[in-house]
């Protein structure tokens, strides 16, 4: 036994040693599409090609980016299913408004107002991140997943009975459960399940894609550091990785951890861009669209996500023409797409008629190229 | 190796061609002499039923308004989905402008109006809301007016109505909270009452999805509550009114605007409502002249009765027909001249008569100033108090 | 009294929450995947009871009879066309396509019929509830009938799982599905089954699920989907028994948070309460150990 896990291991020491070529080019392409499309999209939006409903899309797509490189950290690098991502993608939204809310006043300069408030959400978030981890992350799989998506639940109930506002010297006060009395509603930060209103609008375009950006940066590097091959390791054999003397509850409470903070400031991102912003946002079904966006782009694979999520925000949009039928031919494009994209069938198939229309085919027998991409299933 | 880069050119293609997708039907196509309004709303997901009511209201209005006058002013309608999402509405707002939009009918709920509100000041469109009702809608948004109550002012007139007619009762709540309109009431209300000298006696809640009320009617029954107010929608009140039966539990039910529908629900028996009291701008069972053919139509049209949104709905796009006329527009201006001919009118002494009210007017908020009238539901019908 | 009141009222709701979780955790044990628009079935199986006995004219049992028929054939449709395809390439992928069927249904339900609620008639209308101490409880027919229900489909899954051929194949595929292979047994055959039980399941637990709390909108499943889903992890995913107890003890705790803590932050109890459970007990209260092959 003993053996077979010293194979493992060094097989995969060897591999991790080759990939050093395949991280560069992986951060090649991810970067690429991030200043391609920030190229493109600030082209269109000039040239007046791009209408302003997929304008108005820009900063939602670079935060569901942001997200989805975020969660692929915890799912596809450390392993783990989670279902509560909106939980902290929450919690950086709210402490987001709150803070420049408060800073309003004192700081008129925005992007500075943006920088402290994302900083704040990323730090409110991780210690979320860093309060459900400790306990859960001893659990396998889908209780795993099932306890996140209680914390995700547990978050927005919890909104629902916060109440903020600011008092006649501009300091914040802070209520349980009830309106607070003797405030203005103008001067409302968060009311319960109304949530925040009368946010000013600091989120731009340039701002969105720079934070995702830095998601990217992070997630990158820890992929390709020595934590983050440790966190590979045992995801791929958690009793191999622990047989050499990885600590794996510190490595997957890092990457818990990190991936809750950058949750924190896309949630703070997204929370700047509307004026209002009600708890209700945050359920299950945004901690789903998330996951979706994960899988779809290839579990693991950081710039396959980065495209599905921003395909995946348009798509809705993009359906509008269907009125009545736009979100039951959204739900059939999904099936369909995840049938075609995971079936090893038609998997095979669209790949052999890919390599015959292909201008790029090469005459190599050498199929043995990336399929390094997918872990496979461990017994 | 070759492998990962096709792979990514056709990824790349596929969003090419999406984005193709999402770009395209963007022409414009204001100034061809009609006027264009858009309707936003909920027509997917758990508040579809309000969304399609609305989008149902003002389609009526729109047809009727193009049928009466083939040869003067035609308006061409386009509805928009927005899930009840903040997000989605901006979404569909930014769509409805690139095709042409110039006055706005929504949105539906109150947060996405919300959102909303603050794009529409950004590009001045004209908006007017059928039934976003929380006064974050119209807050410091000049061209913002709303057709419906606003929540505040339904809590201050239920505790009013109450305080008048049922001063000895024991009033308890049950109130959804997290829902924008259900603890917008909740909270002025409380504080109305309590402002009156009475106590709320017991404040039950609950959150979307929940069903059993059984924990909560038995609080209030054992606090010897005899009348519960109800300021949530009509859904939710059916699930109350069927287990306080069910435990025989009878005590007087008192709603809001949102309680309308509750008749017309299919299936539903309508002696669990008997005595129920509502405060509502609408009743499809009103005997006056311009409702009742109001509601003939929306039947013959949609196979329902209209609850109290599309009653609104309807009331809006007359209000900015009006409104259109009155201020002498040309339907090929554009958007920011008729939202400034608009708000002249509604924040002026512009008057609009529907079948929700008389003589509407707009006070500086941008809040509908209207009397509510409360019903009692008697026999299966209501009955005008 | 009044505790016993909230304690029915827990186990009527709590039985709601078993039924649905008894389909979850079938399909969990055969399948490793968590079918999350099983919680739409049950509200289309409330639709078609509905369509049955209001249109149709049917009897109230005839309707629940459709409704069990069309969601078992709906169930191994779905399987069929949607979950089978992906079979073996890893629980997400088919995760993410159960939450596109879960789209679906709702969608396809709003088409049909309409976003207006529909008022269920209860499918006890006419019996009288129980009055027992001098009025002051009150024991609805609903929730007698959810109840027994409850205990007895979970008593003849039991039995069919431990007793007949059928079920012991479905329980060797559930084991090692490969080995199960080799050894003769149908797996498309097994799944389809499980399938087939866990949708018409769905179907009764709508039925009742309505008749109790009447109001059916397409998004009625959703919420009970979750809940269910909880009680089924709670008690142990992919255990008979554990997911009757699950669903119990859930509502219970959900209907005595709302009763005696509060009512804003009873789903922050449930849910706080699934997971120090899961503290305790890694794999739920009835779930099985799983050693690690090395």
């Amino acid at each position: 036994m003993a053996e077979r896990i010293l194979k493992s291991v060094s097989v995969r020491a060897l591999k991790g040693a080759k990939r050093g070529g395949q991280y560069r080019k992986e951060a090649m392409i991810a970067y690429g599409i991030l200043i391609a499309g920030y190229i493109l999209l600030q082209l269109g939006a000039a040239t007046g090609i791009i209408g302003r409903n997929l304008q108005g899309q820009f900063v939602p797509i670079c935060v569901y980016m942001a997200l989805a490189i975020s969660l692929n950290l915890v799912v596809g690098i450390s392993g783990e299913l989670s279902l509560g991502h909106a939980g902290f993608m929450a919690a950086g939204a709210f402490t987001g408004v709150v803070v420049t809310r408060v800073l309003e006043k004192s700081l008129s300069f925005a992007p500075a107002r943006l920088i402290i408030a994302l900083i704040a959400a990323a730090l409110v978030a991780a210690l979320a991140g860093f309060i459900i981890g400790i306990p859960i992350l001893g659990l396998r799989g889908d209780y795993l997943a099932i306890v996140t998506l209680a914390f995700g639940e547990i978050i927005r109930n919890f909104m629902n009975v916060i109440y903020f506002g600011l008092n006649e010297k501009g300091h914040l006060v802070f209520s349980f459960n009830h309106a607070i009395d003797g405030i203005e509603d103008a001067n409302r930060v968060i009311t319960g399940p109304i949530g925040a209103t009368g946010t000013t609008q600091i989120a731009t375009f340039t701002g969105a894609m720079l934070l995702t950006a830095f998601t990217l940066f992070v997630v990158l590097n820890i992929k390709n550091s020595k934590q983050g091959r440790a966190i590979m390791a045992i995801r791929d054999n958690r009793i191999a990785g622990e047989s050499i003397g990885l600590d794996v509850k510190k490595y997957k409470l890092m990457a818990f951890v990190v991936s809750a903070a950058l949750a924190g400031m896309a949630g703070c991102m997204f929370g700047q861009n509307y004026s209002t912003l009600a708890p209700v946002k945050f359920n299950f079904n945004t901690s789903v669209l998330i996951l979706v966006f994960v899988v779809l782009g290839g579990i693991g694979n950081i710039w396959g996500s980065m495209i599905a999520a921003a395909l995946l925000t348009i798509l809705p949009e993009a359906l509008r023409q269907f009125s009545d039928y736009r979100m039951l031919t959204y739900a059939v494009v999904l099936i369909v797409v995840m049938i075609c994209t995971y079936n090893p069938a038609i998997k095979a198939r669209i790949g052999a008629v890919w390599s015959k229309i292909n201008p790029f085919r090469k005459r190599s027998k050498d199929n043995s190229g990336s399929s390094g991409k997918k872990g496979k299933e461990a017994a | 190796m070759k492998k990962t880069w096709t792979k990514a050119l056709a990824v790349a293609l596929s969003c090419m061609m999406a984005f193709a997708l999402a770009a395209c039907g963007g022409g414009s196509s204001a100034g061809d002499g009609k006027l264009h309004i858009g309707v936003i709303g909920p027509f997917t997901g758990g508040a579809a039923l309000y969304g399609n009511a609305v989008k149902n209201g003002a389609e009526l209005a729109v047809n009727e308004i193009n049928a009466a006058n083939a040869d003067g002013l035609q308006i061409v309608m386009e509805s928009q989905d927005d899930e009840h999402d903040a997000e989605k509405s901006v979404n569909a707002y930014n769509k409805l402008l690139d095709d042409g939009m110039q006055v706005l009918v929504g949105p539906t709920t109150s947060t996405p109006a919300a959102a909303v509100a603050t794009e529409c000041e950004k590009n001045q469109t004209f908006m007017l809301t059928p039934s976003g009702s929380s006064p974050d809608v119209t807050a410091e948004h000049g061209n913002v007016f709303q057709l419906c109550f606003s929540d505040p002012n339904q809590g201050i007139a239920s505790a009013d109505y109450m305080a008048e007619n049922f001063a000895d009762a024991k009033v308890g709540v049950i109130y959804k909270n997290d829902d924008n309109y259900s603890t917008g009431i909740f909270n002025k209300f409380k504080a109305e009452w309590e402002a009156k000298g009475k106590k709320v006696e017991a404040e039950e809640t609950f959150t979307d999805g929940v069903t059993d009320f059984s924990a909560q009617l038995n609080s209030l029954k054992n606090a010897g509550v005899d009348l519960v107010f109800l300021p949530i929608y009509y859904d939710a009140a059916s699930n109350i009114l069927t287990q306080a039966d069910k435990m025989g539990y009878a005590p007087k039910f008192f709603g809001c605007d949102g309680m309308d529908g509750i008749l017309s629900m299919e299936g539903f028996d309508t002696s669990l409502a008997e005595g129920l009291m509502l405060l509502t701008p609408f009743t499809p069972y009103s005997e006056d002249a311009k409702s009742k053919a109001f509601t003939e139509a929306y039947q013959e049209a949609y196979g329902e009765l209209p609850i109290q949104f599309a009653a609104d709905a309807y009331d809006c796009v007359y209000a900015i027909y009006d409104a259109f006329n009155k201020a002498g527009l040309d339907p090929n201006a554009d958007m920011a001249e008729i939202c400034e001919a608009l708000v002249g009118q509604f924040a002026g002494d512009f008057t609009a008569s529907g079948i929700t009210a008389e003589e509407m007017k707009w006070n500086e908020k941008g809040e509908v100033e209207k009397t509510p009238k409360v019903c009692e539901i008697q026999d299966g019908k209501y009955i005008e108090k | 009294m009044n505790f016993l009141t909230n304690l029915i009222s827990g186990l009527s709701l709590g039985s709601v929450y078993a039924i649905i979780a008894l389909g979850y955790t079938m399909v969990y044990g055969i399948s490793k995947m968590l079918n999350f628009a099983h919680g739409d079935i049950i509200m289309i199986g409330g639709y078609m009871s509905f369509i049955m006995s209001m249109y149709v004219g049917m009897n109230g049992w005839l309707a629940l009879l459709v409704a069990i028929v069309i969601c078992t054939i709906l169930g191994i449709t779905i399987e069929r066309l949607a979950y089978r395809p992906l079979r073996g390439t890893g629980s997400l992928a088919v995760l993410i396509t159960a939450i596109g069927v879960s789209y679906f249904l709702q969608n396809i339900a709003l088409l049909i019929w309409g976003a207006n609620p529909k008022m269920f008639t209860s499918l006890f209308k006419g019996m009288s509830p129980i009055h027992a101490a001098g009025g002051k409880l009150t024991i609805t027919p609903e929730s007698i009938f959810t109840i027994l229900a409850n205990i007895v489909i979970m008593l003849c899954l039991t039995l069919f799982v431990s007793k007949t051929k059928a079920g012991k194949a479905m329980r060797a595929v559930s084991e090692d599905n490969g080995a199960a292979q080799l050894m003769g047994i149908n797996v498309n055959q097994s799944i389809s089954l499980t399938f087939a039980i866990g949708s018409g399941l769905a179907a009764v637990a709508g039925v009742l699920m309505c008749s109790a709390y009447p109001v059916l909108i397409p998004t009625t499943g959703a919420m009970p989907g979750i809940k269910a889903f909880t009680a089924a992890v709670f008690g142990g995913i992919g255990s008979i028994p554990g997911a009757m107890i699950g669903g119990l003890i859930l509502g219970i705790i959900e209907i005595f948070s709302r009763a005696y803590i509060s009512t804003e932050l009873a789903d922050a109890i449930v849910f706080g309460c699934l997971i120090l459970v899961l503290l305790v007990r890694p794999t739920g209260l009835l779930g099985k150990k799983v050693h690690e092959k090395v």
